[in-house]
This record gives C-alpha cells, structure tokens and sequence, in this order.
C-alpha cells in the first residue's frame, strides 16, 4: 500500500485528475464487520452474478472464471452470498480458516 | 496572396472555427451570439466543417457537454452571451476547475435585468473570478485573430484552462468589416493536433477527473488554478509571436496606443479602445499629449504591463461598460491596483451599460477630465 502523503500545489496533476500509478490503494477490508464470505468453489456454476452485485470490486476472476474473495477490500455486507443462485456462497465468522482464495475446507 | 472578406465579427469568428475544424461543438443559441453558431451550423451540415455538432436545451448542457469532450480528447469549442453565460456560469467555473481546455465566443451583452440584448460587459464580469482567460477583440479581426490563437492558448501544457474570445455584442458580432483570412492549410498547421495529459478516452491510461476536493486538498488545487493563468502571462505573448510571424498582425497581452509621451490616457476594454483611438488621433492632431491603453487580456489581468505601458503618464481614466454596485467598477480596480503607488491620477467612469453608445465628444470631455462618472446617463450632473 501507498504511504499516505498529502501533496503540494505543483505536484498534482491538472485538475486533480487522479491515475493508477499514483492512487493509494488503501486496505478497505479492514473496515469488515464480523462476517466474511466463503465459497464451496466446487458447487460454483460461474454465473458471476457475485461479481457483477459486488460494490467493492472484491470478486477476484482468472479471465472470466470466478476465482474467490479479495478480503483486502471485502466489506462483508453479504451481497455475494444473497445472489448466489446455487446456494454456494456462505458467511463465516471472521477467524475462521478458508483457503487463500475463501474456499472452505 | 492575403485574402480579404466583408464579414461581421460573428461570420469572423464562424470561420475560425470552420478552419480549426473543432472536434465537438456543443451549443445552445443566444442572441446576439447566434449569428456565430448559425452559420458554423451550416458549415458543418455542408460537409466544410467535420465537427459533432450538439444542439443541447440549454447552456448550462452545452458547458457540461463541452467539460466531457474536451476531457474525452476531443478539441472543443462554444459560444454563448449574457443570460446564456449566467445560466453555464456554474459549469464555468468548473471548466476551469477540471482544467478543460474549451474554446468559447462570447458576445457580450447586458444582462439582465431590465431585459436588453445590447453590448455591455457585465456578462464576463460575472465570471471574472471563474478562472477562465478572458480576451477582448476591438473588432472582427482582432475576433477572428484571437479565436484562432485560443486553442493553442487553451490547450498549452501550463496554461489547460477555457479561453473566452469576447466581442462586444453587435457592435462587433453584427457589424461587417474587411477581415484578412489565413488559407485554410495555414490554420490546421497552426492550431495542431489536440492533446490533453489525460485523457478519459485513452482506455490505456485510464484516469479519473472531478475528484472530490476536501480541505487537505481543495486549497492547492485552487492555487494550481491561479498557477495556470499566472502561466498565460507568458505563455500568450509566445504565441502572439508565432501568430504574428504567420499573419502579419502583432498582438500583446495590452496595446499601447500613442502613449510613448502621453500626459493623458484612457484605458478601457473592446471596441471602444477604435473608437478612443480616433479620439486620440484627433486631439494628437491639436497637439494633445493623449493616448489609449487597450487591455486585450483581462484575466488574466496584465499588470505590470499596464503600469509599464502607463509609465509617466500623469492622468489616467479608466471606462468601465459594467458597473458594481456598492463598490468599486472592475476595469478601474484592476487599474488602481497595477497603478498603486506611482503616483498617477486615476479616475474610473462607467458607460454604455445596456448599449448606450458612447460618443467621440464624450471621450473627449473624458481627456479633459470633464466628464461624469456615468457618461452618458440623463441626469448625470456632476463631472467627477
């Protein structure tokens, strides 16, 4: 993540137009109330309706497959697991272990 | 060979534009701007202009319409008067704060109220602190001139702000003049290819414009702001330079007319600055020591040009066509700044509001320090 640095007058691009390179990418998950999403990935149908509902982009694909949770950004509002049409996707508690990618085990 | 046209400074200013050949034109009619954008209309629906013509309900749509294209990559330009400026006037200052580069005409015109369509400056004063370039023409060829250096001007690296060509409203926008027109091929080679650092169409490069400014930053982007039109200052005169060796005709941030050994000057703004040089050349002719200092760049305002230029001069009248009521009119406190401390009388008049001519006897009365504070006005008795 980027240090936060407020900058000077000269140095912002014109009319504070904002590019990638120099946005912070700050960890949002960290504002996660209790719950986080799971996935019985082997049940998934990658209708990628979880992606398309989720507002904070934390849907991770691998080209057009669905490919998990990115818990950097993840707010737990449960969007996901509400539109999942299969059923697959769960709610857990925090502290509770899943794979990198938010399978269960 | 140099070709010569009987055009209005409207017509003058349609064929700058038809010769840029803006991308997009997003526009809603007002008289007395209409003329401009009727007629580049008809360009552009006879195939001689290839710009995206948009007919939006209003200018507050056209200015919105302008800010995107401008920032999608697309060079841009509009026009607008009065009433037309006072309803775009909160996009305006946005333009500017986004750092859009669009071109706009500007006929000047009162405005209301009472209701007038005729020329006066109020119109640009409203926006004076929007943080748009204002330049003023004295007529159809300085219009025509001054439209086709804005987009250069607007789109400089330091400068990326609006540039407003003002041209008074009639006296200007309806009155044909000889104007000299650059070939076609000489004003593509000019004005050049658009660029913007970031544009929002360059899917490569994506960027995100109009960021919410909180007090950690809305402050520098101001000054940022005031930083590009600080930038005008130097970079105008460049391109004045370049223009000058392409058309021949030479153009400064002000024009020093007959003011080398002057006693007396007038300073005012537009197509009055013809009419005062007459005026100037008249009392000249009787062996009076008067001159003019036509202000082409009023923001931004040129001030230690002007007080270069009205060096020694010991008296100096400023005509105000907007006045502001409850304080001081802005012509004349642009003046009295840049004059502070060196030691010249300075008296400020306000005329022609609404179009109320302004007569060579009254400029003279102004070099004799006998005129009012309102020219012109019935009822105005007292010489100031």
């Amino acid at each position: 993540m980027a240090e936060l640095r407020l900058k000077d007058w000269r140095e912002l691009a014109p009319g504070g137009a904002v590019v990638p390179a120099e946005a912070p990418r700050p960890y949002t998950g960290g504002w996660r109330t209790g719950l986080k999403p799971s996935v019985a990935i082997e049940g998934c149908v990658n209708c990628l309706l979880c992606w398309l509902h989720c507002p904070d982009s934390a849907i991770r694909l691998d080209g057009t497959v669905f490919a998990g949770f990115d818990y950097d950004f993840c707010k737990g509002c449960e969007i996901c697991a509400a539109v999942c049409p299969v059923g697959v996707i769960e709610m857990v508690a925090e502290e509770t272990e899943l794979s990198e990618n938010g399978a269960r085990q | 060979m140099r070709t010569l046209e009987l055009l209005t400074g409207g017509a003058a200013v349609a064929q700058a534009m038809r010769q840029i050949d803006p991308d997009v034109v997003p526009v809603y009619p007002i008289t007395p701007q209409t003329p401009i954008i009727q007629r580049f209309a008809s360009y552009v629906a006879n195939g001689v202009a290839h710009t995206e013509l948009v007919d939006v309900e209003s200018e507050h749509s056209a200015m919105s319409a302008a800010i995107g294209a401008s920032l999608a990559g697309a060079r841009t330009m509009t026009a607008t008067s009065s009433q037309g400026l006072a309803l775009m006037a909160e996009v305006v200052y946005i333009a500017a704060s986004m750092r859009a580069p669009v071109v706009m005409a500007l006929g000047n015109r009162a405005l209301s109220g009472p209701i007038n369509i005729h020329c006066d400056h109020s119109d640009s004063m409203l926006i004076r602190d929007s943080g748009v370039v204002q330049l003023f023409a004295e007529n159809a060829q300085e219009a025509y001139d001054l439209t086709l250096i804005a987009p250069r001007l607007a789109e400089h690296p330091e400068v990326l702000l609006p540039v407003l060509v003002c041209l008074d409203g009639f006296t200007i926008t309806h009155s044909a003049e000889p104007v000299a027109l650059l070939p076609d091929g000489a004003v593509s080679e000019f004005v050049g290819e658009y660029e913007v650092p970031y544009a929002m169409l360059d899917l490569r490069n994506p960027s995100t414009h109009g960021p919410f400014a909180m007090p950690d930053y809305y402050y520098e982007l101001r000054r940022a702001q005031t930083a590009a039109q600080e930038a005008v200052l130097g970079v105008f005169p460049a391109l004045a330079g370049e223009f000058a060796v392409l058309s021949g005709r030479d153009y400064g941030l002000v024009e020093a007319y007959r003011l080398d050994d002057a006693e007396r000057a007038i300073v005012a703004l537009g197509s009055t600055a013809g009419t005062v040089k007459d005026v100037v050349d008249d009392l000249r002719d009787e062996g009076e020591p008067v001159g003019l200092l036509k202000i082409v760049a009023f923001r931004p305002f040129p001030a230690l040009e002007a007080a270069a230029a009205l060096e020694g001069v010991a008296r100096v009248a400023v005509l105000d066509r907007a006045d502001s009521p409850g304080g001081c009119p802005p012509l004349h406190a642009e003046v009295a700044a840049a004059l502070y401390g060196s030691g010249a009388a300075l008296e400020g008049h306000v005329y022609g509001l609404g179009g109320r001519d302004l007569h060579p006897g009254e400029i003279r009365e102004v070099f004799a320090g006998a005129a009012p504070a309102y020219i012109g006005l019935r009822g105005e008795p007292w010489p100031v």
